[in-house]
């Protein structure tokens, strides 16, 4: 442990430190917040001040609790929908590989469809079609997100299943779960791991893109993207007040894409 | 012509006929999607439009008149060739053909990724190929972490940033992005410039990060490192070796970033209230205006497909070993 910290790069360590702090104020959120989320204190637009560090927004709701209560709700959207999208998409992929065929071929037809248009138009789609609400937002970004994960866990399962030991379990009568889980999904774990990094800070700009456009979670909440959109008439005067929850996205993504990037160097002992 | 000059451009010529033909298909089963996607929507659409208090009949009359009441394939095929006949239909939210509402915003949306293309190519390709030349040193390690950091932005940060500083501190831009029906070229790259260069951001990390990868590729290649080895010089090494075998992989990379602009395009036409596709296709999202959504929708998917499409073909043109797939 203490060897892989020395090997670390700086930008990775930042990483690791910024991503553990946000999950600290993401899970006390309520002993850090001063205010409730949608507790109106104050005026609209107060400046910053000692009773409002920074200001008040439209409605004159704490600003600094709203960001705090923020990383709760569009961290914790963003995580589920991660996990969401890699459960279908390494269960489907894992399955296409080992079942091929017809499983494998209409899969991956389908797969292709999805991801001949960008995410972001077949995104707005569904939701036009389904309407707005969180299951709503979760299960479209997920299902359309699940794509990458199945081209990656099919493509790396395929490498594995023709393997000797994969041939060996075959013939001692193993089954097709059984083969997956003990056979094929340890040895892809490491590339699906890193992936995992990666798919979070998609899903999760992605999130951060629809609330800011207003399709993200419902009004009362505290959700970053929906923060700047709100707020962003502040801007044309001079007051940095609306990039300060779109800074916070931005702080995340960057940290996670630093471990990310120094996960897939070891991984691939890539020198370059 | 001569016979044998003939043969040779065929293959080519059934490359792109077959890319054409799967191009075509692609798009088509897209429209099947576009058009299930509305239709087998949980609800009514007449309903929803008309409210909970309108009355049976004239929910049934509405539904007539949106064509409802029909079977599903002949729906589909009303759509689809009033689609090709530029025919989209009418919007639920004002009634207006959506055609009419979409004439002036293509292309203000095509000007714009246009405009954002044509300064971002050259500099992402030129860039990812300095950092991929000099891999390792200082320019290297810098360009990673910029690049790095800029992909990890919202696009909307990158938007805000240049807006507070470019047109509040600074006031040398409008912050609102209307190119209007200005006669003159000069004045709509002034006032589209804001949300241009946010794109240009956006899309040149994604595509400098790729194109180092592509040629860092090719660069280890043996037939490098002979050419080396024998003692050619850096400069040719790179262009007469290396570059040639990149072609393929960075003419790729450069359509694959077309994804990214039209994603772009979205979030900067709203937060610069540029009036173009992007805007009128969130707009509709959200009063749920399906014919409108439908129509941006297909047209994103369409010119997506097309632009890859494009990319496709000068690939293998430029790397004739793609013709022949193992």
């Amino acid at each position: 442990m203490m060897r892989m910290l020395k090997t670390m790069p700086p930008t990775a360590i930042l990483g690791v430190l910024v991503i553990l702090a946000y999950a600290v104020i993401a899970l006390f959120a309520p002993l850090f917040a001063p205010y409730g989320e949608a507790q109106i204190v104050g005026a609209q637009f107060e400046p910053w001040s000692a009773t409002y560090p920074f200001g008040t927004d439209t409605l004159g709701r704490d600003m600094l609790s709203r960001l705090i209560w923020g990383a709760r709700n569009t961290v914790g959207v963003a995580l589920v929908t991660t996990a969401l999208a890699f459960g279908i998409g390494a269960i489907a992929g894992l399955l296409a590989a080992a079942l091929g065929g017809w499983v494998d071929l209409v899969l991956s037809r389908l797969v292709d469809v999805l991801m001949a248009v960008p995410a972001l138009i077949l995104t707005l789609l569904a939701l036009s079609a389904l309407g707005p609400g969180v299951m709503n937002l979760i299960a479209v970004v997920a299902v359309l997100d699940s794509t990458r994960v199945f081209r990656l866990a099919r493509a790396t399962a395929m490498n594995v299943m023709v393997m000797d030991y994969v041939e060996a379990a075959h013939l001692r009568g193993e089954g097709i779960w059984w083969t997956i889980t003990r056979e094929v999904l340890p040895n892809i774990s490491a590339p699906l791991i890193a992936e995992f990094g990666l798919r979070f800070c998609f899903v999760f700009l992605t999130i951060s893109a629809l609330s800011f456009l207003g399709l993200g979670l419902p009004p009362p909440m505290a959700d970053w993207g929906a923060m700047v959109r709100d707020n962003a008439a502040l801007i044309t005067f001079g007051d940095i007040t609306p990039l300060l929850p779109a800074a916070c996205i931005a702080v995340l993504t960057v940290s996670v894409n630093f471990v990310v990037d120094w996960m897939l160097h070891r991984a691939s002992g890539l020198k370059d | 012509m001569s016979a044998p000059a003939a043969r040779r451009q065929r293959p080519i010529l059934r490359m792109i006929v077959g890319r054409l033909g799967i191009g075509v298909f692609t798009l088509f089963v897209i429209s099947v999607l576009i058009f299930l996607a509305v239709s087998l929507l949980p609800g009514d659409i007449a309903q929803q439009v008309l409210g909970q208090s309108a009355t049976p009949e004239t929910v049934a009359a509405f539904r007539r008149e949106l064509g409802l009441d029909q079977p599903l394939i002949w729906r589909y095929l009303d759509w689809v060739g009033g689609v090709l006949s530029g025919d989209f239909g009418r919007s639920l939210a004002n009634g207006r053909p959506v055609a009419e509402l979409l004439a002036a915003r293509l292309g203000n949306t095509l000007f714009l990724a246009a405009y954002a293309a044509v300064i971002a190519v050259p500099v992402a390709v030129g860039l990812g190929l300095l950092s991929a030349l000099w891999r390792g040193s200082w320019f290297d390690r810098i360009a990673n972490v910029a690049t790095l950091s800029a992909i990890s932005f919202p696009e909307f940060f990158i938007a805000y940033i240049l807006m507070f500083w470019l047109s509040v501190r600074m006031g040398w831009l409008p912050s609102i992005a209307d190119p209007g029906a200005s006669p003159r070229l000069g004045e709509m790259l002034s006032r589209a410039f804001l949300p241009a260069i946010t794109l240009v951001l956006v899309v040149t990390a994604h595509m400098m990060r790729m194109t180092r990868a592509a040629v860092v590729n090719v660069l280890g290649a043996p037939y490098v490192t002979m050419a080396r080895l024998k003692g050619v010089s850096r400069w040719r090494v790179v262009t007469r070796h290396a570059l040639p075998n990149a072609l393929a992989p960075i003419v790729n990379v450069v359509a694959l970033n077309i994804a990214w602009l039209i994603t772009g395009v979205v979030i900067v036409e709203v937060v610069f209230v540029y009036p173009g596709l992007g805007q009128l296709m969130v707009d509709s999202v959200t009063n749920r205006d399906i014919p409108v959504v439908q129509a941006c929708a297909l047209i994103f998917a369409a010119v997506y497909i097309l632009l890859n499409l494009l990319a496709d073909v000068l690939a293998i043109a430029t790397n004739p070993r793609l013709l022949h797939p193992r």
